[in-house]
């Protein structure tokens, strides 16, 4: 029997025209989210089936793909998206941040700077950011039809009058444009930042809630905030144990069932070049060996 | 008669072409003002350049009417030679097309005589393909906006003279507003809605 062979890119052609027509509205409207018919791909929604869309009605045979998954090359989401486009477009796939054209992501951007002609492609679970404010979305359009984000400015406060500070720590909502209150996907705030003024262009797809939305390279990107509680990044007060990187976003693992936990760099390249670099945090002193049991 | 044998081809390698394509119109949507060559080959029907011949292959189908000015309906080949590689309809109202197609942009209907979208749905908007008579040459515009790293520089011999005033109702309409891809030959550099004139020279 012969193998299924598969268009390129596994999509059709008349779903990526669809799709392209999307991305190119979504890049002209930066931060509004364009309907699009997303279609059921090989793989269960929450999975990146929307960023695995975008990607696909990009890509071409010369780009050089990578897929990062909460900052890692090598979890099983990374790894299994990195195959399917290996398999349906024949393109080459890379870990490394500088070398890709292309990055699908899932909720990190990398600590590598992005540079000019990369497209950066996130996978989107809620793309709404008012959705837990304003379950309609005929009232959640209107809202951004008639720019009214009083309610995101009162769920901000309402953390400061609970906790005395904004708790949200994910999925910070920022302004695009300074005109579309728009969600980052689930990226740790910590990462807000690196979206405003960037050199590479960013598009988001949410494949369950069919929508895609974009920010052109050099766009103008501000986390909302108030004069007396401005935003701040957020990361664990410590150096990662593997390369002592001290400007990292890290991942807390935990070690044992005493308490002991080690810190990380959660972007796996950016750590890994680090140490290739000559770099070494507390815990990378010697490569593990076997141990045999006696 | 012309028959479909007839036709000027469409993409020698639809699926590739149509990436490639499309990546060139993406670029130059990304970064308004800059200059984007579209590489893939395709037959034109008479009045139709490469650039929005292989735009025309990539982005049309049967979900996307196209209304055609004057010069591309001049005669019945551009009609005829999308209908048959695009199946895209090809309609007389402009204010509902989702692509206009224009061949002697001097003639340029009024603006709002194509679609912006509505406050709710702004993507519903007309995209314009223009054909001018060079990219590389005439009066100098500085552009600036989304994409663009403090201002681009874009010289272009664009036919209306007034393009960029009549696109300054962008400003005011947006989120609503229209979209531009100029072409000349097998370039073309698009002008999207969030896209501002910040001066003119010649």
């Amino acid at each position: 029997m012969n193998a299924p062979t598969y268009n390129f890119a596994y999509l059709d052609e008349q779903t990526k025209r669809m799709i392209r027509r999307a991305i190119l509205k979504a890049i002209a409207i930066p931060g509004y989210q364009v309907p699009f018919a997303s279609r059921e791909m090989p793989m269960p929604y929450g999975w990146g089936t929307g960023g695995v869309q975008v990607t696909a009605a990009i890509l071409g045979p010369q780009d050089v793909l990578k897929v990062i998954d909460q900052g890692s090359d090598d979890t099983t989401n990374a790894i299994s998206i990195r195959k399917f486009f290996g398999k349906t477009a024949g393109v080459e796939t890379t870990t490394s941040t500088t070398d890709a054209t292309v990055i699908q992501t899932r909720h990190r951007i990398p600590e590598a700077p992005l540079h000019a002609g990369q497209v950066l492609v996130y996978q989107v679970p809620i793309p709404e950011p008012l959705r837990f404010l304003e379950p309609r979305e005929t009232e959640t359009r209107r809202m951004h039809a008639l720019a009214e984000y009083g309610l995101m400015h009162v769920k901000l406060y309402e953390d400061i009058a609970r906790f005395g500070h904004i708790a949200t720590a994910y999925a910070y909502p920022v302004k695009v444009n300074a005109r579309y209150v728009m969600d980052p996907s689930p990226t740790p705030k910590f990462d807000n930042p690196k979206m405003d003024n960037c050199p590479a262009l960013q598009l988001f797809g949410a494949g369950r809630e069919k929508r895609i939305y974009a920010i052109p390279p050099y766009t103008t990107v501000v986390s909302l905030d108030f004069e007396d509680h401005p935003f701040t990044r957020y990361r664990f007060d410590a150096p990662c144990a593997l390369c002592g990187a001290a400007d990292s976003y890290l991942d807390e693992i935990v070690t044992d069932d005493k308490g002991g936990r080690m810190f990380v760099c959660s972007d796996t390249d950016f750590c890994e070049q680090r140490q290739a670099a000559g770099h070494h945090g507390a815990l990378s002193a010697a490569p593990h060996k076997e141990k045999a049991h006696v | 008669m012309t028959t479909v044998a007839e036709l000027p081809a469409g993409f020698a390698d639809k699926v590739l072409s149509a990436q490639s394509t499309f990546r060139s119109v993406m670029d130059a949507m990304a970064r308004p003002g800059s200059i984007q060559r579209v590489t893939a080959s395709a037959g034109t029907p008479a009045g139709m350049m490469r650039g929005s011949a292989a735009i025309a292959l990539t982005l049309f189908d049967h979900d996307t009417p196209i209304w055609l000015d004057a010069a591309m309906s001049a005669t019945p080949d551009v009609a005829r030679w999308l209908k048959f590689h695009t199946s895209a309809p090809v309609i007389a109202d402009s204010s509902i097309a989702s692509f206009a197609l224009v061949g002697n942009p001097a003639n340029l209907p009024a603006l709002d005589h194509f679609a912006f979208g509505s406050n709710e749905y702004p993507d519903r908007s007309t995209t314009l393909i223009l054909q001018v008579d060079s990219l590389a040459h005439g009066p100098a515009f500085e552009l600036k906006g989304p994409g663009i790293e403090g201002t681009a520089l874009l010289q272009a011999m664009i036919r209306p003279r007034d393009l960029f005033a009549r696109l300054s109702i962008n400003e005011a309409l947006f989120p609503r507003g229209i979209d531009v891809v100029l072409v000349h030959d097998d370039v073309i550099v698009a002008i999207p809605r969030t896209t501002r004139l910040v001066a003119s020279g010649v």
